[in-house]
């Protein structure tokens, strides 16, 4: 019996009748034609042209036109110069990723299992700031952490920053804004998956000889490892490219990727450039994204 | 390793109290289970068996009382320093570990690295060799069962408490697994705590019963003493049925106890009489409760009332009769189906009549009226087999 335990329920019944509509076979495809389409005109089309244009001859600008001569070069140059830039985006994520699970994983722990009533309260503050704009809340913590704010006047009082010290323009205040802003991408999928956690099992662990600190090694990290992935590559990805928080809570000294692309498109006209980083940074995080996936067990997740 | 230390020796509990709030789950609870032996808790939803059973575990935190084993009281260890384990209702399997894994997640949190050959003998004895490699999800219910209990075993917990573990099981595989675990347990000798509301379930397996209501005792001992003199009317209507006619003890006579109940005058042998003055009980087990024709046709020596067959029901092995007396009270009595004596029809007059031997008497609170069972929709406990 145990060969026969895998084979699917469906094996044994009669096939459905052979003999069906055409529409109903068509349906399907009906179905996926509008997303579809918005895929092609808004993401494949824009990513041959972006590709195109990550080869044109680098000499051209947008008066005199640009042409394609397949200039390759356009990526090996793009790297040299702004390589500082793409291992600073790469850094301050990681760190903001770090920051945000250790703030992240216990409080959506606590939300999921430990809020009672207070659950649904909990999960719109965290969702909360998202009803207002990014930049509106990047420029607040701007207010936050002003030279002249209660924050850093707090941490001269306490000598954790000199008399003279200050948040604003550091790479700290680009870092905890990365970690601010994206927070709450990490903490609803692991929310999500904690939610699912059944208390009995921990339980069961305890009963079985587990430690509070094995049993959530063993037990609980395991199974929310499918809110952990989708949690930190939500949060890794976006945080990755974003500009914004380097731009407004930082100096050109803490500038990520993000905000190199955005000025070679809009400041300096280099498009092909601009083009060429902004495919480097998607291969690099397609293979950060595939090497994490493999690493973590991916059954669960995709 | 634990497995190889001697026995700690008995489990006793000691004036055990649990409250949550103002409600008291157990109540002052005292009892001691001798090593090596099968236990039962038995009693409703909400009579506190398995917070009594979460204490011995260590999963709930007893408001006052100890908890024994052996001359140790755990009752202030964390679960995981406990030698017990235990079999959960929901048998709490890990849904993303293995079968082998799962099995061996005690050793392991023990830092024994060689599990390999424990497991498959533990696989073994619940005749799941070859399954290891299975994820809980992809086995039945009886299967996850006994990967439950697998994985508790494999600890040799001077203490196996099991959670209403075959609760979601259905009828078949419950008395398949019932018998299972009664060899498992002659065979391993370890302590075994079971709580169930199943009565069958708990006269079927266990060495010694304890029945339990809101919170406290009733009554402990071996199934059979239990089933056949009951302390108390609760647990003679809880553990199998009883006709309970509502008496008056009024003094001795040689070895008996007199009772008058509606007018008329019984006797129970005193030592099976837990009163022998004040208001009582005259219990009747249905199955002792013989039917005849007519007063006449009763044996020498039996106590009968006269009534009129209201109901009969055909259960196979056994043929019920409700009885109606001239007071109103419906008796129910269960007649073999051996093939000896006609079936009654609804409507006849009959004498129902017993042997003293097999009444008992009870307490009763003083106005309190006959309890008698209805009839059950399958054979009730004690029926002919």
């Amino acid at each position: 019996m145990s060969a026969l335990a895998h084979v699917p329920a469906s094996a044994g019944k009669p096939a459905p009748p052979p003999v069906r509509r055409g529409r109903s076979r068509l349906l399907p495809y009906l179905l996926l034609l509008p997303g579809a389409a918005w895929l092609l005109v808004f993401f494949a089309l824009p990513l041959v042209q972006l590709a195109s244009a990550s080869l044109y001859d680098p000499s051209g600008s947008l008066t005199t036109g640009y042409a394609m001569t397949w200039a390759f070069g356009n990526y090996p140059d793009a790297l040299q110069a702004y390589w500082p830039q793409f291992s600073r985006s790469f850094l301050y994520s990681a760190i903001a990723l770090v920051l945000a699970l250790l703030m992240g994983y216990p409080l959506a722990y606590a939300i999921a299992q430990k809020a009672g009533r207070w659950k649904n309260l909990l999960l719109v503050a965290v969702v909360a700031p998202m009803f207002t704009s990014f930049l509106v809340r990047t420029l607040a913590w701007k207010t936050i952490l002003s030279d002249n704010g209660a924050l850093v006047g707090l941490l001269r009082d306490v000598h954790l920053l000199g008399p003279d010290g200050r948040l604003l323009a550091t790479p700290i205040a680009v870092v905890l804004g990365l970690t601010y802003n994206f927070l709450p991408f990490l903490v609803l999928p692991l929310y999500a998956s904690l939610e699912r956690l059944d208390p009995r099992l921990l339980e069961a662990a305890s009963d079985l000889y587990a430690s509070p600190l094995r049993a959530f090694a063993k037990v609980t990290l395991p199974l929310s490892m499918p809110g952990l992935i989708a949690g930190t590559l939500l949060f890794f990805i976006p945080a990755t490219g974003d500009y914004i928080n380097a731009e407004l809570l930082g100096t050109p000294n803490e500038y990520m990727i993000g905000n190199v692309i955005d000025s070679a498109f809009l400041v300096r006209l280099d498009y092909p450039q601009g083009a060429a980083l902004s495919f480097l940074l998607m291969a690099a995080i397609l293979a950060i994204v595939f090497v994490y996936l493999r690493k973590a067990g991916t059954e669960e997740v995709l | 390793m634990k497995g190889q230390q001697p026995p700690a020796g008995d489990l006793r509990l000691v004036d055990l109290t649990k409250r949550f709030g103002v409600f008291t789950a157990v109540d002052d609870l005292t009892l001691a289970v001798p090593q090596g032996s099968f236990f039962a808790l038995l009693g409703a939803s909400g009579c506190g068996k398995t917070t009594t059973l979460r204490m011995i575990a260590g999963l709930e935190q007893p408001t006052s009382g100890k908890v024994l084993l052996g001359e140790q009281d755990i009752a202030g260890l964390r679960p995981y320093r406990r030698p017990v384990n235990t079999v959960f209702q929901s048998y709490a399997l890990f849904p993303h570990l293995d079968i082998h894994e799962n099995v061996a997640f005690g050793l392991r949190r023990r830092g024994i690295r060689k599990v390999g050959d424990q497991v498959e003998r533990m696989l073994a004895l619940v005749q799941l060799e070859g399954y290891g490699r299975r994820r809980p999800a992809q086995l039945s219910g009886g299967q996850q069962q006994r990967v439950a209990l697998a994985r508790a075993l494999i600890n040799h917990p001077q203490v196996l408490l099991l959670d209403e573990p075959l609760g979601a099981l259905d009828l078949k595989l419950r008395r398949q697994m019932q018998i299972e675990l009664k060899r498992i347990q002659t065979e391993v000798g370890i302590t075994f705590v079971h709580v169930t509301h199943d009565q069958e379930e708990a006269m079927t397996m266990a060495d010694t019963v304890a029945v339990m209501n809101a919170g406290r005792i009733e009554q402990l001992g071996a199934p059979a003493d239990i089933y056949e003199y009951p302390a108390t009317a609760f647990v003679a209507n809880f553990l199998g049925q009883s006709n309970l006619l509502a008496a008056d003890a009024g003094g001795r006579a040689a070895d008996d106890v007199l009772v008058t109940a509606h007018g008329a005058r019984y006797s129970v042998p005193a030592g099976r009489a837990r009163l022998t003055d004040g208001p009582a009980f005259l219990g009747v087990r249905p199955e002792k409760l013989h039917l005849a024709d007519g007063p006449d046709r009763v044996p020498a020596g039996h106590q009968h009332v006269g009534g009129v067959v209201t109901d009969t029901s055909y259960v196979g092995v056994s043929t019920q009769y409700l009885v109606r007396t001239a007071w109103g009270s419906e008796l129910s009595a269960f007649a073999a189906n051996s093939g000896l004596g006609g079936r009654l029809a609804v409507g006849t007059a009959v004498t129902a009549h017993w042997d003293p031997r097999h009444a008992f008497l009870l307490p009763r609170a003083a106005g309190a009226d006959d309890q008698t069972a209805p009839l059950l929709d399958g054979p009730p406990v004690g029926a002919l087999p």
